[in-house]
């Protein structure tokens, strides 16, 4: 038996070194054998393998570094969900300040999310229409988009374990000072993921992806 | 290093397709047989097939790279738009501009007229009230447009979002020189951008392509007003200038002496004709030339007087001769009592020197049945003259006010092809950069 460094084990399909870049994180992927690993206490637990991945473009990838007003982010975890007209990745982020975010990057539009607990019970987003409202306890949101999405693959390190793949509910929301936020129905009551829509420039990241030509 | 690039073939005609927003374009319309095909399918599925020629040469070839805002973007898309209204096609060109990590940005052209065009992230805000509706954003208010649906009505090359053509979306434009914000609207989603006008000169240095700097035709909803500049530079310097004014009319009132030098009363007998002639006792005029004001009051009444009056320096000799009439008249009739001219007559002579001074006065002429009249002659030395401020302010008023009409001329224009009848009761700003 061996003793587990801090946050680093192996993989036990292939006892390849496993090494958890975030404390919290409750599920990753082997970069060797591509299994997708969900820890369980110290141990790991082998739930599936990772799929081959769609085609995303996006120039975000794991271990990318951006800037965050003025906190930095570290890319640590990925997953990518599918709708009906098209895909899209929420990156799980490491927040220099010790908490963690989500970079959504939805046709290259990047908006920097964070879990918040509303102090409500939110609508569920598929009773929901879009140019309605929705006032949670500190802003008020117009809803700009509705989407039926699901995973279609994980990559890296993710908080919770991403075995339910059924079709769930967004509700994009904005408002008029660039708030943005999703409402998401893969649970109930629905999530809150709140924050604001950021550029490229403003990310001013190392470590993206390069693409050939530009 | 990876390429955003996939060389693939139409599954309609066999044709070359490279994708360029690989990942994120949705639809792909293939540039030789015009086969709408969905670009998210490795095996690009035939969505729709449509087996015609090119009906439309883009003004910009897609595959053309150009700089905005200091960031390469790559025109990948390209469709035509049209509206009717009241019977009649409009048509413009939107392109698809790509960078892999900045994302879309869209242009947009018709009849020469460009904008450069960005999602907005920013929810804008619909403006309650009367009146034509307006929405804020930015910090700008947007006046209403243009609603209508735009459908489809060519395309080539690649979209970020399921194209058909034929399809239509409903479109409201809303505008605030030089800024255009659109919403597009469907079930699922309502999306808003912002476009900002582009000159044919800019748009040719940012695509590296002189041949698009040609003369728009017409006036388009966000074409900054030409003539808002120097109206708005006329009305910043009106007030400067008539600061100028007040203090040189104040300045004027208060340096004149306006000086009382003179003041008799003679009589005038229309009999003695001749013999009515005067000299007055000799008055002193001092300071500088300037001019000297002669006033005359008399008791006419439905009789008039002509004054030859020579203003006579006694030691040169030098005579300086005006001569005034006056002449009242008044009576009743049938609109009620009424009156003509006056009792009171004056005149001014300029630039006279100081010096001892006599005013030789000859009263000739009046009604053959007149009577004997009293009058009052006055000699005021550095009268300001009030007429010069008239003239210099309606000078100063009057371009600031023509420089507007050509302002609201080109409003009318554009609003003219607006939904609505003529332009909103708002001045038009400046144009400005922010």
């Amino acid at each position: 038996m061996t003793v587990p460094a801090p946050h680093g084990t192996s993989c036990p399909n292939c006892g390849a070194p496993i090494r958890f870049r975030w404390a919290q994180a409750v599920q990753t992927t082997c970069d060797f054998c591509k299994s997708v690993l969900v820890r369980t206490g110290l141990d790991l637990e082998r739930v599936g393998e990772q799929a081959e991945f769609p085609v995303t473009g996006s120039p975000v990838q794991l271990g990318m570094e951006a800037r965050w007003g003025n906190r930095s982010l570290l890319v640590v975890g990925r997953l990518t969900y599918a709708w009906a007209r098209g895909r899209w990745n929420e990156w799980y982020c490491r927040v220099s300040d010790g908490s963690s975010a989500w970079l959504s990057d939805a046709q290259l539009d990047y908006a920097i999310t964070v879990d918040v607990a509303p102090g409500m019970r939110l609508p569920d987003p598929s009773t929901l229409q879009v140019g309605g409202s929705v006032r949670t306890d500190t802003r008020e949101y117009v809803v700009t988009s509705l989407t039926q999405a699901q995973y279609v693959g994980t990559e890296g390190e993710l908080p919770f374990a991403t075995s339910d793949r059924s079709l769930c509910w967004f509700a994009d929301l904005r408002d008029p000072a660039g708030g943005f936020a999703t409402l998401d129905g893969s649970e109930s009551p629905p999530l809150l993921f709140s924050g604001e829509y950021v550029t490229w420039k403003q990310l001013a990241p190392t470590g993206a992806r390069e693409f050939a030509g530009w | 290093m990876v390429t955003t690039a996939a060389a693939l073939s139409c599954p309609s005609c066999g044709a070359s397709i490279t994708l360029h927003a690989l990942g994120w374009a949705v639809t792909v319309v293939c540039a030789t047989c015009g086969a709408e095909l969905d670009a998210l399918d490795p095996k690009l599925q035939i969505l729709r097939e449509h087996g015609r020629k090119l009906t439309f040469t883009p003004r910009i070839p897609l595959g053309t790279r150009g700089t905005v805002r200091d960031v390469p973007y790559e025109v990948i898309g390209c469709q035509r738009v049209t509206i009717t209204v009241e019977g009649t096609d409009y048509s413009w060109t939107e392109y698809v501009c790509f960078n892999p990590y900045h994302g879309f940005l869209y242009l947009s052209e018709y009849e020469g007229h460009w904008n450069v065009i960005e999602p907005l992230r920013e929810q804008p805000q619909h403006r309650a009230g009367i009146g034509r509706s307006a929405v804020d954003a930015r910090g700008r208010r947007f006046q209403h447009f243009q609603t209508a649906n735009a459908r489809t009505s060519f395309a080539l090359g690649e979209f970020p979002w399921e194209l058909r053509v034929g399809d239509a979306v409903h479109a409201a434009d809303y505008v605030s020189p030089p800024y255009l914000l659109s919403s597009e609207g469907s079930d699922y989603e309502t999306t808003w951008s912002l476009g900002r006008y582009t000159t044919p000169a800019e748009m040719a240095e940012m695509f590296g392509m002189p041949e698009l700097d040609q003369r728009p035709n017409g006036v388009f909803a966000n074409q900054p007003n030409p003539h808002v500049r120097e109206a708005h530079r006329i009305r910043r310097v009106l007030l400067p200038l008539l600061l100028v004014w007040l203090v040189l009319l104040v300045g004027t009132l208060m340096l004149t002496r306006k000086e009382s030098v003179f003041t008799d009363s003679y009589r005038f007998d229309h009999a003695l004709a001749e013999a009515n002639a005067v000299v007055t006792e000799p008055f002193e005029l001092k300071g500088r030339p300037s001019n000297v004001r002669v006033n005359i009051q008399t008791e006419l009444s439905n009789d008039w007087a002509w004054f030859a009056l020579a203003l006579i320096n006694e030691s040169t000799g030098e005579s300086r001769e005006v001569g005034k009439q006056v002449s009242y008249y008044s009576g009743v009739d049938s609109d009620g009592s009424w009156t003509e001219g006056s009792q009171r007559g004056a005149v001014s002579i300029s630039e006279v020197p100081a010096g001892q001074y006599v005013l030789r006065i000859g009263p000739e002429g009046g009604e053959p049945t007149g009577r004997t009249t009293n009058y009052t002659v006055t000699v005021t030395r550095d009268v300001p003259s009030y007429a010069f401020f008239i003239v210099a302010l309606f000078a100063i008023v009057l371009p600031a006010g023509l420089a507007w009409l050509p302002v609201f001329g080109f409003e009318n224009r554009r609003w003219l092809e607006s939904d609505h009848e003529g332009p909103p009761m708002a001045l038009p700003a400046g144009e400005d950069d922010t």
